[in-house]
């Protein structure tokens, strides 16, 4: 197990991909809460909604793997689809 | 004169120098023109010089204003950049045509007249092809020739604009243009080409993958930014720039999710990193167009970071592939390292260049109350954060599988995308500096909690996103195959159209010849049954048988003098 250790870089080691998975969950969340403990400057009020841009990153980010994933279905063809 | 030598022609006259170099002297010359060119912007002072009058009209070589200047300058250090880059590279022809096309896009942006536009819009074109062609496989070739075709057909369409425009108006100033008509619309759509406006996108994504590890580079600089620049100056605040800008800053990424070539991956990232300088031009307020500026400079640096980071990977491990890529890390730390901050800077991370132009942008068409405009922008940020900040650098340097071992960069290439790193970082920490040589006097505040905080929501948010998706295998996968997009349209369609035309014309000239031959063969047939062999006019009589035909004859002869 040590050896083992030595040998893996942190980065490669399963248990420390989980730690980063969570530490960005962390850091979401305090960067949510930080909304409350500073003056937004707003233009729309939409914006005043907690977390706003959080949530807005989150959404697009995986609408747009699900779209981008139906569309492939369309899209997709051979490397070759030109050179026949 | 040589006080108002225009820097581009530096680059232009001094290209044509290379080939009679040594081969290893010939760097230093390279190096040597743009820093020239780059002490002669900055000796000029503003205004007109080198005006030529022909034929009773003026052409301007050179006019130095807020807006040509931050573009010629941030042209001229992407020439130094890509020689450094380019060092070890002994190809004459990429050389030349590199530098050349580099001068093209300066000698452009300082142009005050239509006319010096055209000819420089379509040297870039000419000269940038070669860096295509020198790749010098076949599907470099085909590839180079249909981006020949589209660059040279922008240029005719800008030169039917100017004549038209001349016959409406009088005049060939380069200079602000109302949508009102034919001539200024052409003149827009030629714009719109280099531009890669949606649906007249897709020769970028189809040539600047094709081209050589430091053809990509240059190309990524020069011709589309030269099309924003041209934007800003002659239809900043044309409102219909807002939602063609808004479409390019979102569909590309979609593409760009899907495609396995990661230098393609980040021509589409090119193409929406566009899209938010076109929504910037068509605001057109004193803000957004320095927003504008803003973005075009970072935006070469940082792009141009990436394609060299992509262009060292394909170089040593000879693939750009995210299907064949993996596990870098380890062999090409600092090229890791790089890509990491290019990453960075275009996904705009507070401290990193990114940041400090696309907030203005964003905070222009805040202003100006577009909100869904806004709302797809935002998106969209978070989008090339998801694709070049986390994807890239995923796919290509940690992804497990499959392990690549090879060696580190040339020397040369880190030397060039360090210092591109470098100033990367320090705009986005000092951007006062940027700020200085923007066209407008700024007032804008960047490092706000507010900025900084909404900003790094938007990041973490995405970045949780895209490891949710990871760990649950939800990711499209690297597999090889290609996406359809407009060319379609030119490379299947309109060829299909033509064979479906081309093989109707055919089987009617076979028809035709069939039945003709048909008729033929029966004509043929009818005189040999005459006069053929056995044919009844043919036979060879006896001269009893004439006789008694003579007689016949005769007989009815009377016949007939008898009933008379």
């Amino acid at each position: 197990m040590t050896d083992d250790r030595h040998k893996t870089p942190w980065i490669e080691r399963k248990g420390n991909l989980t730690w980063i998975h969570r530490g960005l969950w962390i850091a979401c969340a305090g960067l949510a809460l930080a909304d409350f403990f500073y003056h937004k400057h707003t233009v729309f009020r939409i914006e005043e909604f907690p977390a706003f841009y959080g949530l807005l990153g989150f959404i697009a980010c995986v609408g747009l793997v699900f779209g981008a994933r139906e569309i492939r279905k369309i899209l997709k063809r051979g490397e070759n689809y030109y050179d026949r | 004169m040589i006080a108002e030598l225009p820097p581009g022609l530096i680059l232009i006259v001094g290209a044509l120098l290379i080939p009679l170099l040594r081969p290893h002297l010939r760097p230093y010359l390279m190096l040597a023109l743009p820093v020239a060119a780059l002490v002669q912007l900055l000796t000029l002072p503003a205004g007109l010089h080198a005006q030529v009058d022909i034929l009773g009209h003026s052409l301007v070589f050179l006019r130095i204003d807020g807006l040509s200047f931050v573009f010629g300058l941030i042209f001229l250090i992407a020439a130094v950049l890509n020689v450094i880059y380019g060092w070890h590279e002994d190809d004459p022809v990429q050389q030349v045509s590199g530098l050349v096309y580099a001068g093209a896009a300066v000698g452009a942006v300082f142009v005050g007249d239509l006319v010096s536009l055209f000819v420089f819009w379509e040297l870039t074109a000419i000269a940038s092809v070669f860096l295509i062609w020198a790749s010098r496989t076949e599907r470099a070739y085909r590839a180079g020739m249909r981006y020949l075709l589209v660059q040279i057909g922008s240029g005719v369409i800008l030169l039917a604009g100017v004549i038209l425009h001349y016959r409406a108006t009088g005049s060939i100033a380069f200079d602000r243009l109302e949508l009102t008509g034919l001539p200024t619309a052409l003149i827009l759509f030629a714009f719109g080409i280099k531009c890669a406006f949606p649906l007249l996108h897709n020769w970028l994504q189809d040539a600047y993958p094709e081209a050589t590890v430091v053809g990509t580079v240059i190309l990524s600089a020069f011709t589309t930014k030269l099309a924003a620049y041209a934007l800003a100056r002659s239809f900043a605040g044309t409102d219909m720039l807002i939602w063609i800008g808004a479409i390019m800053a979102v569909f590309p990424i979609v593409y760009a999710v899907i495609e396995n070539d990661l230098r393609r991956v980040m021509a589409y990232i090119l193409n929406n990193q566009l899209g938010f300088m076109v929504v910037g031009v068509g605001i057109g307020t004193p803000l957004a167009l320095n927003g504008v500026a803003a973005l075009a400079f970072c935006g070469i640096l940082y792009k141009a970071l990436l394609f060299m980071c992509l262009g060292a990977v394909l170089f040593r491990a000879g693939s750009a592939r995210a299907s064949d890529l993996g596990g870098l890390w380890k062999s090409m730390p600092w090229t890791t390292g790089f890509c990491i901050v290019g990453g960075a800077s275009i996904s705009a991370v507070p401290l990193f260049a990114g940041f400090i132009a696309k907030s203005m942008v964003l905070a222009a068409v805040a202003e100006g109350g577009h909100w869904i405009v806004w709302l797809v922008l935002l998106a969209a940020s978070a989008g090339v954060f998801h694709q070049t900040g986390l994807r890239i650098p995923y796919a290509a340097f940690f992804a497990r599988n499959p392990e690549i071992r090879c060696r580190e960069a040339p020397l040369n290439m880190l030397a060039a995308m360090g210092i591109t790193s470098l100033l990367c970082i320090a705009i986005g920490v000092y951007p006062a500096m940027l700020y200085a040589v923007l066209p407008y006097q700024v007032d804008f505040a960047v490092y706000t909690a507010s900025h900084v905080v909404t900003q790094l929501q938007l990041l973490a948010f995405a970045a949780l996103a895209f490891s949710i998706l990871l760990r649950h295998r939800v990711y499209p996968q690297d597999v090889p195959s290609i996406n359809l997009d407009s060319d379609w349209i030119y490379r299947r369609l309109l060829p299909a159209f033509v064979d479906v035309y081309r093989d109707g014309l055919r089987m009617m000239r076979f028809r035709a010849i069939a039945r003709a031959q048909v008729r033929l063969n029966r004509f043929i047939a009818a005189v040999y049954r005459h006069h053929g062999p056995q044919g009844v006019l043919a036979r060879t009589w006896p001269v009893g048988s004439t006789v008694l035909w003579v007689a016949v004859l005769l007989c009815v002869t009377l016949v007939f003098y008898y009933i008379e």
